[in-house]
């Protein structure tokens, strides 16, 4: 934890979210902070909001009502295409763009931010290094990836043009748990690196429990509980919750015990 | 066939300049049509309740049939070319390119839309989401990411788009656009096979070709670094389209314009009067295969100069007559008509009626005792009577059954070119012939009178547009056609082009009229 000091970098106060003047709020009354250079996991199962949470984050959805601050300015009075630009955004269809190659698809918002050739090939062979993938990548277009490599593409992407902060919806969702398990302990370990700011959405608890800082957890539509990954594992406050968080300590016993057993 | 060797060579010696005229029309089209499909679609896609309104107007464009909507067209841009005129002074022809240009733009726009909006809706979410998450503005968005994506898509509805046009185009002979259809229509009615085989094959050619063509800028669209020499591509063949299509449309017309209607005697007249041009030194070109419909309006908006009409035909689809007086008033009252509502001028009669005729095989005549009109009434119950696209729905058809008391069995639309065989052959019983078609002699057939002339008459005309009415070099050259021609002679000319035997091209037919018309004399 960083401590009590540290801005926040993200504010969701009070937000309401329905996506028809009568239909249902899929959000209801959520309000949220995410320190700086924080990992926070959205979690809670499918349809309880957490993706619509994210995405109020880039504005790529409008809040019904309540405000949205990014780095203590209102969102709503931010233009949402520069906005875009420095938040990196991954998620779980990838959504590579499959006519460009893996060169054009990582440079995409330093060119979009009109950065110089030079600057934009530069950073492009920096991002392949971080991400651990070799050079020879460039000129080849995504279907010809593996889905660990595209992954890596994708969050290549969205580091691209130096984003404080990244917002991810399942990222690590359409590749093998050994694949998986080394994406996210090198995401971590850059999100440590580079100081960022990460809001994840997964709805695998484990992962959230492994990597993250702090855990909201969400359901139809409402905030149950926000805190430390600690503490929600010690002193969960609602009985879902205690629910939630039994599971990966149950799976954690009982792989030890049959480890212990071999 | 030992023709077939001259006939090929005379048809190919017209390609460059049909082709040229189709590939003109068919490429201007295709991308007038292009330019307001494409943000059509994007409007349609921007708002959704316009894709239903734009998707359906296109589809009902396409169910017009297309010769109708070419046909359309003549008259719309007659009464815009007449406004402009008005405003501005200037004006232009509303004959031949443009209607053609138009109707074929509409037609060509249902399958580009239908594809454009299928395959940008097609795109994948994901990636439009990864877009907009990028960064990119919707603009931007739909520029590099689902326009590129969609244009397999696209590029099949261009494709489509392409084929449907070069096939069209054909029909926008009868507004007076030369095209590849100037080889099939005047080939089916002087049943030139090898005239109708050279269009048909040369438009399926063009229509391939223009396939591979498309097929080839859109891979040079998807290849890296080609979409500058893409887009100059591109902008080259636009730029060339529009300077050929206003050399084509806006080029002062050099010497006078023959108008000629669709059928052989039509197009023997047209030459006949080129001869005759030409002998005064004077210099004309032939507009053939305009409809009935076009061909007056042609003529009194001053797109052509002069051609042969029937007095019969202006007395009822003009002047909406449906009395039928004796030929010299019916010649004085159209004379009159059109000199007081157009300023156009009858140069005079040819000497032959074209009229509507009942003809019967003559061996079927006498076995039921018909002579005249008149004794079909009884026998008309058991009888199917042939005629052409238009007689059953003219005033006169309405005429000869009220006056005679007729009820035919069934009647049938038939090619004019298949009617005679089809009586000759008993495929039908009766016919409504033209009386100075060649083929009433060829098949033996005999002419049914008329005794309450019902049916008015059709003297052939010379007609002059209102600003040649007192054109005297025009007029001497044409002077000497004036009643010179006895309907023996033109049964004769007609013969000549559509027999099967020795059969003359409309031109040698005109040159044998000639001589026939000069007494055998010398003639060129």
């Amino acid at each position: 934890m960083t401590g009590n000091s540290a801005k926040p970098a993200i504010e969701i106060d009070e937000v309401w979210k329905a996506y028809s003047p009568d239909g249902a709020f899929v959000l209801r009354d959520v309000s949220l902070a995410i320190e700086a250079r924080s990992f926070v996991a959205l979690t809670g199962i499918s349809g309880s909001g957490k993706t619509t949470l994210l995405k109020l984050i880039n504005r790529l959805i409008e809040p019904s009502r309540g405000t949205v601050r990014v780095d203590g300015a209102d969102v709503a009075a931010t233009n949402p295409v520069l906005l875009r630009r420095r938040i990196g955004y991954v998620f779980q269809g990838v959504g590579l763009f499959p006519h460009l190659t893996v060169a054009e698809n990582i440079a995409i918002t330093p060119a979009l931010l009109k950065w110089d050739k030079a600057a934009i090939a530069a950073r492009v062979d920096e991002l392949l290094d971080l991400m651990q993938l070799p050079r020879v990548l460039k000129a080849r277009l995504p279907a010809t990836l593996s889905g660990g490599q595209a992954q890596r593409v994708g969050l290549a992407r969205a580091l691209a043009a130096r984003p404080g902060i990244v917002l991810m919806d399942e990222p690590f969702g359409a590749v093998d748990p050994i694949t998986r398990d080394t994406l996210g302990r090198d995401y971590r370990a850059l999100h440590d690196g580079l100081g960022l700011t990460t809001i994840m959405v997964s709805h695998d608890i484990v992962e959230a429990v492994l990597l993250a800082d702090r855990i909201a957890v969400m359901d139809t539509g409402e905030l149950v509980e926000y805190g430390a990954t600690t503490d929600l594992l010690a002193r969960p406050r609602h009985e879902s919750v205690r629910r939630l968080m039994q599971m990966p300590l149950d799976q954690a016993e009982r792989v030890g015990r049959l480890a212990g057993l071999s | 066939m030992e023709q077939l060797a001259p006939r090929l060579s005379a048809a190919l010696s017209h390609l460059p300049d049909y082709l040229g005229a189709h590939v003109l029309l068919s490429a201007s089209a295709l991308v007038l049509g292009l330019s307001l499909s494409l943000p059509l679609s994007l409007a349609a896609l921007r708002w959704r309740n316009f894709a239903g309104v734009i998707l359906g107007g296109a589809a009902v464009i396409q169910t017009i049939p297309s010769l109708a909507l070419l046909a359309l067209f003549y008259p719309l841009l007659l009464l815009l070319s007449s406004a402009t005129k008005s405003l501005t002074g200037a004006s232009f022809s509303a004959l031949g390119f443009l209607p053609s240009l138009l109707a074929l733009s509409l037609y060509s726009m249902l399958p580009i839309l239908r594809n454009a909006v299928t395959g940008i809706l097609g795109v994948d979410p994901a990636v439009k989401e990864a877009a907009l998450g990028a960064g990119m503005t919707p603009f931007q968005t739909l520029l590099r990411i689902e326009l590129p994506l969609a244009l397999p898509v696209i590029m099949a509805g261009i494709r489509t788009a392409s084929v449907l046009v070069i096939g069209t185009a054909t029909l926008s002979t009868p507004v007076g656009q030369t095209s590849l259809g100037n080889y099939i229509f005047s080939g089916l009615q002087t049943q030139n096979w090898v005239d109708v085989l050279v269009g048909c094959v040369a438009a399926a050619l063009l229509a391939l070709v223009a396939d591979r063509i498309l097929a080839a800028l859109e891979s040079m669209a998807r290849r890296r670094g080609g979409r500058h020499r893409l887009a100059a591509a591109a902008t080259a063949v636009v730029l060339i389209l529009c300077a050929g299509a206003v050399a084509a449309n806006f080029r002062p017309q050099a010497g006078y314009i023959i108008g000629a209607k669709n059928f052989p005697e039509q197009y023997i007249l047209a030459e006949l009067i080129d001869q005759r041009l030409a002998a005064a030194g004077l210099h004309a070109s032939l507009r053939s295969d305009l409809g009935s419909a076009v061909i007056f309006r042609a003529l009194t908006a001053g797109d052509i100069d002069v051609y042969v009409d029937y007095t019969g035909t202006i007395w009822t689809n003009e002047m909406h007559r449906n009395d039928s007086p004796a030929r010299n008033i019916v010649l004085e009252g159209v004379t009159g008509w059109v000199r007081d509502h157009y300023g156009a001028r009858v140069l005079g009669p040819l000497g032959f009626e074209n009229a509507y005729v009942l003809a019967m095989r003559r061996d079927k005549a006498l076995a039921l005792g018909v002579n005249s009109i008149a004794d079909l009434a009884s026998v008309s119950p058991q009888m199917t009577v042939g005629g052409d696209y238009e007689i059953f729905g003219r005033p006169e058809w309405q005429q000869l059954h009220l006056a005679y008391g007729l009820n035919f069995h069934d009647e049938r639309q038939m090619q004019p070119l298949f009617m005679y065989k089809a009586v000759a052959d008993s495929d039908v019983d009766a016919i409504t012939a033209f009386s100075s078609d060649g083929r009433i002699a060829q098949y033996g057939l005999v002419t049914l009178a008329d005794p309450k002339h019902v049916i008015p008459p059709y003297d052939a005309i010379l007609l002059l547009s209102p600003k040649r009415s007192n054109d005297r070099a025009l007029i001497t050259a044409l002077q000497s056609l004036i009643g010179k021609i006895d309907v023996e002679k033109m049964r004769k000319a007609n013969l000549a082009v559509s027999r099967e035997e020795q059969q003359l091209s409309p031109a040698g037919a005109a040159r044998e009229l000639w001589k026939e018309i000069t007494g055998g004399g010398s003639s060129e």
